[in-house]
């Protein structure tokens, strides 16, 4: 009979947090590379300039509006992805994911030829519509930033609200359309009810998206300064006149609120978990 | 009174063909048959949340076959209860009165009610997410009720409470019985629940239903 051998998990925590330790360490080095670089100094220039201040108000304010309006659509769509079967749902589901597979400039790409194709004997075009018509032009203008970051940010709140409505027990809707709700009446006082902290998730995971979105902007809404520019559009203006300090220093006033965002969203699934 | 004239369904693997039987005004009727026949399936389509395939759902005389759930006038606990997370004890007991734009007064005139039948007036202003085995039961069967409808539908609502609590629910049940007059279906695999409570006793076979 063998002896009885006393073993050890240290190798297995050893390679496990080897191989893990180094994304994050990895994480850890860009972020300390850019605070190496900058100084506050560079900060305060950067935020001295006016066309910086802009972008950065627009940025909040282009991102906040796609947030609002992803959420809007995410809601009643992940409702119906994760509640019903219906013709068409698998369809449905593969298109709501094309905006996080494709390419950033196909998409800003896709965006300007939708604006801007001739459609029909009159050659009418959406883009000419709104500007002539409606009064409210969209490419090369601040909605076209709005529209850009929505088309990936929903997409992304859309598989947030269908995890969320997912994770609710569809029998409470049941039960509530037995003591009289009809089907709105079920979604509007039970399951939206319950589904506050996946809407708030929602919102934040489409601001951050919408934040970083960069390629789609360059396209259907271009760059330029204190018109459609955003953060994501200064770091690469910046870097493209080689003003680099400036850059770094926009990056990390992006990174700060990255961070922010995370943390909120960090703690609200720890607030679903509990 | 409620009967079933002919009722098929199909759902996935569940088949249920051509049932039928009657259960009249203030009776209580125990409903068993092994796992897998299709008692739960049975009690949601007479409330309204599956399709009938053929075949007719009287309430009260009426036939209700195409009526939506809430205008069946049929209260239903379900095994797992499905309580409102979000809502009180009291809001619960209010829901459905809520829905039907009940006035204030009588909202609380009948919350108050249905509380004391079963118990549970010390928990109105509680949330339903720490509450017992016994007061969530409690708490779902209050909702049910609280709308006076005349068929109460039961999944094997004491399936999951100890033995004392289940003996308080015995009484509990019977006290709702006297009190409402409500015709009651409710499904079982417990035998000293069919004897403690049933008028009627319903056996689901693998082909249909009889009395």
């Amino acid at each position: 009979m063998k002896p009885i051998r006393r073993r050890s998990d240290k190798p297995f925590f050893l390679v496990m947090g080897g191989i893990s330790a180094s994304f994050v360490v990895l994480i850890v080095l860009l972020l300390a590379a850019d605070v190496l670089f900058t100084s506050s100094q560079d900060f305060a220039d950067a935020l001295g300039k006016p066309e910086i201040r802009a972008a950065f108000w627009l940025t909040m304010l282009t991102c906040t509006v796609a947030a609002i309006m992803s959420v809007f659509v995410a809601t009643p769509l992940g409702y119906l992805l994760a509640r019903f079967e219906f013709p068409g749902r698998r369809i449905i589901d593969v298109l709501v994911d094309i905006p996080i597979v494709l390419p950033p400039l196909v998409l800003g790409l896709s965006l300007l030829i939708l604006f801007h194709l001739p459609i029909g004997p009159t050659q009418w075009k959406l883009e000419t519509w709104l500007r002539d018509d409606v009064g409210f032009p969209v490419t090369y203008r601040w909605p076209a930033i709005v529209l850009a970051q929505f088309s990936v940010a929903c997409a992304f709140a859309v598989r947030t609200m269908r995890v969320t409505f997912d994770q609710i027990n569809p029998r409470a809707e049941d039960v509530a359309r037995t003591l009289g709700c009809t089907r709105g009446q079920a979604f509007m006082l039970v399951a939206l009810p319950q589904a506050w902290r996946g809407i708030v998730a929602a919102g934040t995971i489409a601001w951050a998206r919408a934040l970083g979105e960069f390629g789609p902007i360059l396209v259907f809404a271009g760059a330029t300064r204190m018109r459609t520019e955003v953060l994501s559009t200064t770091v690469f203006l910046e870097l493209s006149v080689g003003e680099l300090d400036a850059a770094v220093a926009v990056s990390l006033i992006m990174v700060l609120m990255a961070i922010v965002v995370l943390i909120l969203l960090r703690s609200l699934r720890l607030g679903l978990s509990t | 009174m409620i009967e079933l004239c002919d009722v098929s369904v199909t759902i996935g693997q569940c088949h249920l063909n051509r049932v039928s039987f009657k259960v009249d005004t203030g009776q209580y009727a125990i409903l068993m048959g092994r796992t897998g026949l299709g008692k739960t399936t049975l009690l949601e389509t007479i409330c309204g949340l599956r399709h009938v395939a053929s075949g007719h759902i009287l309430v009260q005389g009426q036939d209700v076959t195409d009526y939506s759930p809430g205008d069946r006038s049929i209260g239903y606990v379900p095994q797992d209860l499905a309580l409102f997370p979000t809502l009180s004890v009291a809001e619960h007991l209010a829901f459905a009165l809520r829905i039907r734009k009940c006035s204030a007064l009588e909202t609380d005139q009948r919350v108050h009610e249905v509380a004391e039948m079963l118990g549970i007036k010390h928990l109105l202003q509680r949330g339903v997410a720490h509450l017992s085995g016994g007061e969530s039961q409690r708490v779902a069967l209050g909702r049910a009720v609280s709308f006076r409808p005349a068929v109460l539908l039961l999944d094997e609502p004491l399936s999951a409470l100890d033995e004392a609590t289940r003996d308080e629910m015995y009484q509990v049940l019977r006290d709702i019985k006297s009190q409402t007059r409500m015709t009651t279906i409710h499904v079982t695999h417990n035998s000293d629940e069919a004897n403690a409570l049933a008028d009627l006793r319903l056996d689901i076979g693998s082909s249909n239903l009889v009395a």
